[in-house]
């Protein structure tokens, strides 16, 4: 049964009021692009241009590494200047492709494609995964392996994730109010590869305009439905809006198709949309440039590969000196130590704020408080596994389930000490993932 | 890179609630009780309160500048001398109310590691350790002209007593205990604020009514219970020491057990206990059970499955 929503949660501040009614824009980039050839989850892909070659807007540089991996392609045309490690936004070094646009944009071929109706779901699940798609709310997983679960048959429910439930975020807003009817296309496309599914568009009741643009499209369509969810962080988590929706459960050792779901974001479907129509790759997103420190909060259709930096200028430059900048949403994103860094698949936004809230808040003792306990969407105990934790007390980290926290950064938000739990608890599963996969 | 931004792990975001702001919203929330403590007692009480909250003040500041490390600021101590001098008879020897600060706060809070660390409500313990030492001063309720004994002692002895009068607060008893009006506008305060919730007054009262109707001998007359409820110090316990956060479980579970058992104790040590009083004490006994509590009452992950890797 649909239960609407989960337990535990947050309603912080949202934000979303600086940047909801700007439509999107399209915006050139700048001389240079920068494409890391890890922009997802699984093996990075391999390179299959060489410096000094010439690439066209859509032309494939590099090639996925593995079955979870992807192919990258080059969204402008120009030279290619160099292959090396760049800066991205963890702050990590990536191999990356360099491009020196030349700003004629000219476009390679469509890859051939007949009416997506008449093609069958391997044809639909190759054409994804040669187009690079990924999860693009952030998480960067293949869709092509989402979309090729062990059993296919088990998948009764393809669920697009409209939740946004990240504060100041508006990119899949405003896709959703001027591109409905593809993000309609790319679900009925996601159908066919799974036969007796149906779609369900989760939408938060905070964006009644969506629910009933999208209510609108589909009212003929008996396989597809729209779900109002309550609005509350983290709605939007794989997990939680599986619930929401089906009210089916899953732990963190379990893939969404163990609850018979495949759950995709707005932008991820609006890719799959454009893939298989039009035979072009994933080259372009929406990135909302926003946060008080920015002139001009806009919602920007983007050319993957080109910095932040340049998104920060097209919105107006800064009316004051921020502190922290953020890729991603505040919950979830990546702070990053400088704009020279290239947007990705899976940037949803740019933030930047005036002020550090995380610096300017006092760290003190936990006063046991159970305001963690509260709000945590996995039903754990956050204040004793940040204890476990600090303590590197893997045994009893474990044995409190640790594992099954999902990051959501809840408990950090309401912590009256300001402890840092979400990153204590963070840094010990790190810890204990990369153990698992030495075995 | 030319400059660099903070950096921090996520979230970015952090809400306003803090330590002290909690602090000080149970502090406006005793004022109440203490304000009729001072109009029903008389300026005595008002001299209780100030050396018995300078004490617990002082006595962290001083163990702060002697740690390097001061914490007074984020206002525990405050809280701890409000609810202690709220807990003590109006007539009690300055020099004791500020010996029950310091034990409060050195030996109960200070030397278990400071805020948070303490396994025992700090106010409850100094009120039992001043119960013990000095049992005649910490009983004698008299104060103006008036002597005699507090209405919970009347009720157990079987004489009648006024219910209206020991709701509003014109009895004896400790300087903040005697108006359930007072607590109860406090408490809800509290609620408003989100600063409590109902589990563990909700099932520590239901209990102990249900007990005190069963082996109290009245039966569940409703002028026994109620006298029963709004004697004592039941309202002051369940409110705002069963609650204290560092003391009681963390557990949703392990609150309604401890609710239940403080009802139980309570309940135990009114009815068939030598006094007329017993929440401190089944305060402080279900302070030590609090561990077990917990251990017992382990929240379960969302999509546990028993036996499965979750």
């Amino acid at each position: 049964m649909a239960k609407f929503t989960f337990v535990g949660g947050i309603h912080p501040y949202d934000g979303k009021e600086l940047s909801k009614d700007k439509p999107i824009r399209d915006i050139l980039p700048g001389k240079e692009l920068v494409y890391p050839l890890s922009q997802h989850i699984g093996a990075p892909a391999k390179a299959i241009v060489a410096k000094g070659d010439r690439v066209l807007a859509g032309q494939k540089i590099a090639e996925s590494g593995g079955f979870v991996s992807a192919p990258v392609h080059a969204s402008v045309s120009g030279i290619v200047k160099a292959i090396e490690p760049r800066r991205v936004v963890t702050g990590d070094l990536v191999t990356s492709v360099v491009v020196e646009n030349d700003e004629k944009y000219e476009e390679t071929a469509a890859a051939p494609c007949k009416p997506w109706d008449t093609m069958d779901g391997k044809e639909i699940v190759n054409a994804v995964g040669e187009a690079g798609i990924v999860g693009m709310g952030g998480a960067g997983f293949p869709t092509h392996v989402k979309l090729s679960p062990k059993e296919p048959e088990k998948i009764d429910c393809v669920i697009v994730n409209c939740a946004e439930c990240e504060p100041y975020l508006t990119s899949d807003y405003r896709r959703m109010l001027e591109e409905p009817e593809k993000l309609v296309t790319g679900l009925r496309i996601m159908l066919r590869v799974f036969g007796r599914a149906r779609g369900i568009f989760a939408v938060e009741d905070n964006k009644p305009d969506c629910i009933a643009l999208l209510r609108k499209l589909t009212k003929d369509d008996d396989g597809i439905s729209v779900r109002p969810l309550v609005t509350k962080y983290p709605q939007g988590a794989e997990r939680q809006l599986i619930y929401a929706v089906t009210g089916r459960r899953i732990n963190s050792s379990m893939l969404p198709a163990d609850a018979g779901c495949v759950v995709n974001n707005v932008d991820t479907v609006a890719a799959v949309c454009r893939a298989v129509t039009t035979g072009r790759p994933l080259t372009e997103r929406i990135v909302t440039v926003t946060g008080d420190a920015v002139r001009e909060p806009q919602n920007f259709r983007v050319r993957i590969g080109m910095s932040y930096g340049e998104l920060a200028e097209a919105a107006g430059g800064f009316k004051e000196p921020p502190q922290k900048i953020i890729c991603g949403g505040p919950m979830m994103g990546f702070a990053m130590f400088g704009l020279d860094v290239p947007t990705t698949k899976t940037s949803t936004a740019l933030l930047a704020f005036s002020r550090d809230e995380v610096s300017a808040k006092e760290t003190g003792p936990c006063i046991n408080c159970g305001r963690c306990l509260e709000v945590c969407p996995g039903r754990v105990m956050p204040s004793r596994l940040a204890d476990y934790a600090a303590h590197f007390d893997e045994e009893a980290f474990l044995r409190n389930h640790g594992m099954e926290c999902c990051e959501c950064g809840c408990c950090s938000y309401v912590c009256p000490a300001g402890r840092p739990l979400t990153q204590q608890i963070k840094s010990m599963r790190k810890i204990q993932l990369a153990k698992k996969k030495k075995k | 890179m030319d400059e660099l931004y903070k950096v921090s792990s996520n979230p970015h975001i952090r809400s306003r609630v803090s330590t002290g702001g909690i602090m000080l919203t149970v502090i406006i929330a005793l004022l109440p009780a203490a304000g009729f403590g001072i109009f029903h007692f008389g300026i005595r009480a008002g001299a209780v309160i100030l050396v018995t909250v300078a004490s617990t003040v002082l006595t962290e500041a001083l163990f702060g500048l002697y740690k390097k490390k001061l914490t007074v600021t984020d206002l525990s101590a405050v809280v701890t001398g409000l609810l202690l001098a709220l807990n003590l008879p109006v007539g009690i020897p300055l020099w004791m109310a500020a010996l029950g600060g310091v034990f409060s706060i050195l030996v109960v809070k200070m030397l278990f590691g400071g805020l948070g660390q303490n396994f025992m409500n700090p106010a409850l313990a100094a009120r039992c350790f001043l119960l013990i030492s000095f049992p005649v001063q910490m009983t004698d309720f008299s104060y103006d002209a008036c002597t005699g004994a507090t209405p919970l002692a009347a009720l157990k002895a079987g004489e009648d007593v006024n219910v209206l009068d020991m709701i509003t607060g014109q009895t004896m008893g400790t300087i903040g205990e005697t108006s359930m009006i007072a607590l109860l506008a406090g408490a809800c305060l509290l609620l408003l604020f989100g600063v409590i919730d109902l589990r563990i007054p909700g099932s520590y009262l239901v209990t102990f009514l249900l007990f005190a109707g069963i082996f109290g001998g009245h039966g569940f007359s409703p002028a026994y219970l109620s006298a029963q409820l709004a004697g004592g110090g039941l309202m002051l316990g369940a409110f705002f020491m069963a609650t204290d956060y560092v003391t009681r479980p963390i557990t949703v579970k392990g609150q309604y057990l401890y609710g239940i058992f403080l009802g139980l104790m309570t309940g135990i040590f009114r009815i068939f206990g030598p006094g007329a009083e017993g929440v401190s004490y089944a305060i402080i006994l279900g302070n030590l059970l609090v561990p077990l509590i917990e251990r017992v009452t382990l929240p379960k992950p969302f999509g546990y499955r028993k036996g499965g890797a979750a």
